[in-house]
């Protein structure tokens, strides 16, 4: 079956006024018949519930966290985009979404990236209007650095928590909103299915994580904004608790799934240290703008780093890429990284390591100047390894980090079943198979504060919605499902813990779904998966007594999820007969070792079907069309 | 120096808000040095899980410092012994072989227990709800560039901005006031030029909220700056203060 993006036609310029133009109004008197949930209240959601709100809408806005602002977004370092030319380097509208285009591996939608960068100029205003603390120069105006993947600068920041300050900033109004009684703030529920009735979504089922308690909760739309799927890999940069499961019951119950194998694995993160270790830490790319990234010239160099010459250092990237040096995108630098480890050179003791050295930088601009830019983030690398970075260079080594893919939507953020919205990291749309630092939280912003204002209005002035009681067959069955799924997990009582399968999972999407790709990888990949899932329903072990605060039984939601979600990621990853951004296939490949798309046969969006646990999903192609950035081998040399 | 350390733990039980709670005491016998405190826990719910027993409710979420979830008092201090640091950075390293380290929960009456070593931190939500925004619609913002913020002013406006609401300022505090937290949201806003319009409000508004949730008056023992880990200053309460007086004296807003 064939999809289309609903997305206008035209100039590219024209596209996003001309959809605004054509989208219905529903009057400010008529805001508060409509009732919204908003699952998930990061950047993407909590930027949604709060503009909903200040419209008028009855909005529901759902976290399961204790608090709207622990949200993983929170942990966002770098920066955020925007196409302000604010430093007179030649940036612009087009350039942001060439840049975007361009960075994402020619896969992602012309027309929503254009959008992103139309408004994202005035996300920069808003944030600022909200009292978001950005880096400033002396004068008073905004500070911008650089990110990889592009020649200006165009990212702001708020030191090394850009996130954290965004987060605040749309936690806040958020708030404001919940003070005014527009906004009904739901903590500690987690969404466990999604309610279709006659085909449109009509709510949730939620868990209340302190009681236990199932609770149904109807709408007129149902918005989610539940972030990336990266835990799939057990360790990765994201939170402990960020997970597939609102996404993959959205899928079960028809939503379709896209391009799941696009997946981020981010190059400068700290490496893993022993078999005990939960969690990954990024160091923020933002580093890239002063750290050199380098190696041992020869394999098997044990030589502290201070001992080793110039002469016998290999910035490779500086070498291999000579325009954009430490700079080239992530997949690129991720992939270098691999590459090098794997010719010997790696370096630590796991030998699965390079070199982030400060040395010329603290040289050339001072210890100060270092400091200022990125010290809580040496900080943070001196807790957590017990180096010091200003004397000897940071270790550091790919982590998965950010998923590209996500639930299918269509230019106006609207998913296959009518009335689901997807918004920020859950859907797939604006990059492509690799996605640009800094590029995050300008879109989960993007989606929320200026995008689903306009287009959900669209949807609720078009349609009727008969009210639909908690009784109704849908609700009740839903509701069953989702009881009944957790009170099986918690009746196996089998002999291994929810994180020991977690772990395992983990170690076979890494080693067979990362950062490089075979037919055979894939193909045993999904075998040991469906080995795992059939051990986990029969051995997993929760204890406890199921109803009420139960952290265990949380997860093992959670993981079950990620169990049947990573066997459709391997088998879109062994679809896509190609190599592209993040997705990379060691049978597809140039000489240099450069990513070789195929776009005779793969350049569509795959979205995919749920057909079963189990069973192989049904293939939905969105065909991509490249109007405006012309298709092209990528070059960062 | 061997790469694991044996470890006594004492550990705050407490199945629900209305059990009384005691400790328990458990024992590690190789916790590897390079761990985080929270990865030493996994290994001790492992172990619980393995001998069928209910695991340590903790929580936690980012894991690096900046989601505010997790707090444990560890040996009578929040987020334990390394200054500006949270309980998910803290690393086994500072801890020697044979260590035996009490574990307890946020102690307030502002934060009820939930389970064990969770405690229910709502109350920061309400005080925010209760003006720690500029009432700023989406569409209304002028220009970025329009809005001139000295360099010095935003680096301080974002000294306060840094906090991450964890809590530890009122579990430090002897009087478990909520002060620090308070301060740190209204300094951010009062620092900045687009705060200006509601600052008189929002310091009364939030001061208000804080004393009905239940956290204690400020007496200045400073415990809170010496926990915090985002080292954010008691300064900031002091401004707080002449912010409070000057809008309680002078502003048209009523205190309730």
């Amino acid at each position: 079956m064939t999809l289309t993006s609903n997305a206008p036609t035209g100039p590219i310029e024209d596209r996003w006024s001309k959809r605004k133009s054509e989208l219905k109004l529903v009057g400010p008197t008529n805001r508060r018949k409509y009732s919204v949930i908003v699952v998930g209240t990061g950047l993407a959601g909590a930027s949604a519930a709060a503009t909903l709100g200040e419209l008028g809408y009855r909005v529901k806005a759902f976290t399961f966290h204790d608090s709207p602002r622990r949200a993983h977004s929170v942990a966002a370092q770098g920066g955020i985009n925007a196409a302000k030319n604010y430093q007179n380097d030649g940036d612009s509208v087009f350039r942001l979404f060439y840049d975007t285009v361009k960075g994402g591996d020619f896969r992602a939608r012309e027309a929503n990236v254009h959008r992103l960068a139309e408004v994202s100029a005035n996300i920069i205003d808003q944030c600022v209007a909200q009292g978001v603390p950005f880096a400033r120069e002396y004068g008073g105006t905004l500070a911008n650095r650089t990110f990889g993947g592009v020649l200006v600068s165009r990212t702001f920041y708020a030191r090394g928590q850009t996130g954290q300050q965004l987060l605040l900033g749309a936690y806040a109004s958020l708030m404001r909103q919940v003070d005014l009684g527009k906004v009904t703030l739901c903590t500690r529920q987690e969404m466990m299915d999604l309610i279709v009735v006659d085909g449109k979504a009509r709510g949730i089922v939620t868990r209340n994580l302190l009681t236990g308690a199932y609770e149904v909760h109807t709408a007129d739309a149902v918005l989610l904004a539940t972030g990336g799927y990266s835990n799939v890999f057990y360790l990765s940069t994201n939170a402990m608790a960020c997970n597939v499961t609102a996404a993959w019951r959205a899928h079960r119950r028809g939503a379709l799934f896209a391009n799941p194998c696009y997946t981020q694995i981010h190059p400068t993160c700290i490496p893993q240290s022993g078999d005990y270790q939960s969690k990954l830490t990024l160091m923020s790319e933002s580093l890239r703008n002063d750290g050199r990234v380098w190696v041992p010239r020869k394999a098997d160099d044990t030589r502290a780093p201070g001992d080793i010459p110039d002469a016998e250092r290999d910035y490779y990237l500086e070498r291999k890429y000579p325009t954009f040096g430490n700079m080239v995108p992530r997949d690129v630098a991720s992939r270098n990284a691999k590459y090098v480890c794997d010719e010997g050179r790696g370096v630590g003791a796991t030998r699965r390591a390079v070199y982030l050295d400060f040395r010329d930088a603290i040289e050339r601009d001072g210890l100060n100047a270092i400091s200022a830019r990125y010290g809580n983030l040496f900080d943070m690398y001196a807790k957590i390894t017990g180096d010091d970075p200003y004397q000897v260079p940071m270790r550091i080594y790919p982590a998965p980090h950010y998923t590209m893919g996500g639930l299918w939507v269509d230019y106006n953020l609207m998913s296959n079943i009518p009335g689901l919205f997807v918004l920020g990291e859950a859907n797939f749309s604006d990059h492509g198979a690799n996605r640009l630092g800094a590029s995050a939280l300008m879109q989960g912003l993007a989606d929320g504060y200026f995008v689903i204002p306009y287009t959900l209005s669209g949807y609720l002035a078009e349609h009727t919605f008969a009210p639909v009681s908690p009784d109704h067959p849908s609700c009740k069955d839903a509701l069953q499902d989702a009881k009944g799924r957790l009170d099986k997990i918690a009746s196996v009582r089998g002999g291994r813990s929810v994180e020991s399968f977690h772990r395992e999972l983990g170690m076979v999407m890494l080693d067979r779904v990362g950062m490089s790709r075979t037919r055979e990888g894939l193909d045993d990949a999904i075998k040991k998966v469906r080995a795992i899932r059939a051990e986990f329903w029969e051995n997993v072990r929760v204890p406890g007594e199921g109803l009420g605060y139960n952290t265990e039984l949380e997860k093992a939601g959670r993981v079950a999820d990620f169990l049947e979600f990573a066997e459709t990621m391997a088998h879109d990853a062994l679809y896509r007969e190609e190599s592209c951004g993040g997705h990379f296939r060691e049978e597809h490949q140039t000489p240099e070792g450069e990513a070789k798309r195929n776009d005779d046969d793969f350049c569509h969006v795959a979205a995919w079907e749920f057909q079963g646990v189990g069973q192989t999903p049904s293939l939905h192609k969105e065909e991509l069309s490249f109007e405006f950035v012309k298709l092209s081998q990528r070059s960062y040399k | 120096m061997a790469d694991t350390i044996r470890l006594t733990l004492k550990v705050w039980r407490q199945r629900d808000p209305k059990d009384a709670g005691a400790f328990e005491t458990y024992q590690l016998d190789a916790v590897p040095r390079h761990a985080s405190f929270l990865e030493m826990l996994d290994l001790l719910n492992e172990q619980l899980i393995r001998e069928n027993k209910r695991p340590v409710a903790f929580e936690h979420d980012c894991r690096e410092g900046i989601c505010g979830t997790c707090g444990i008092v560890i040996d009578g201090q929040a987020h334990g012994p390394q200054r500006g640091t949270t309980t998910c950075q803290l690393h086994m390293r500072h801890y020697r072989d044979g260590d035996t380290i009490v574990l307890e929960p946020w102690r307030a009456r502002g934060f009820p227990i939930i389970q064990d070593l969770a405690v229910d931190r709502s109350a920061f939500d309400r005080i925010q709800a209760a003006g720690g925004y500029n009432s700023v619609n989406v569409g209304n913002a002028p220009d970025a560039n329009a809005i001139l913020v000295g360099r010095d002013q935003a680096a301080a406006a974002f000294d306060a901005a840094t906090c991450i609401g964890c809590g530890a300022c009122v579990a430090a505090c002897p009087n478990a006031s909520a002060m620090l937290f308070v301060s740190a949201k209204v300094g951010h806003m009062a620092m900045l030029p687009q705060g200006q319009p509601e600052r008189s409000k929002r310091a009364l508004r939030m001061v208000t909220q804080h004393d009905a949730e239940g956290f204690g008056a400020c007496t200045n023992t400073l415990e809170c700056e010496a926990a915090c880990p985002k080292e954010i200053s008691t300064r900031w309460i002091q401004r707080l203060n002449r912010d409070y007086l000057r809008a309680a004296l002078a502003s048209d807003e009523v205190p309730s």
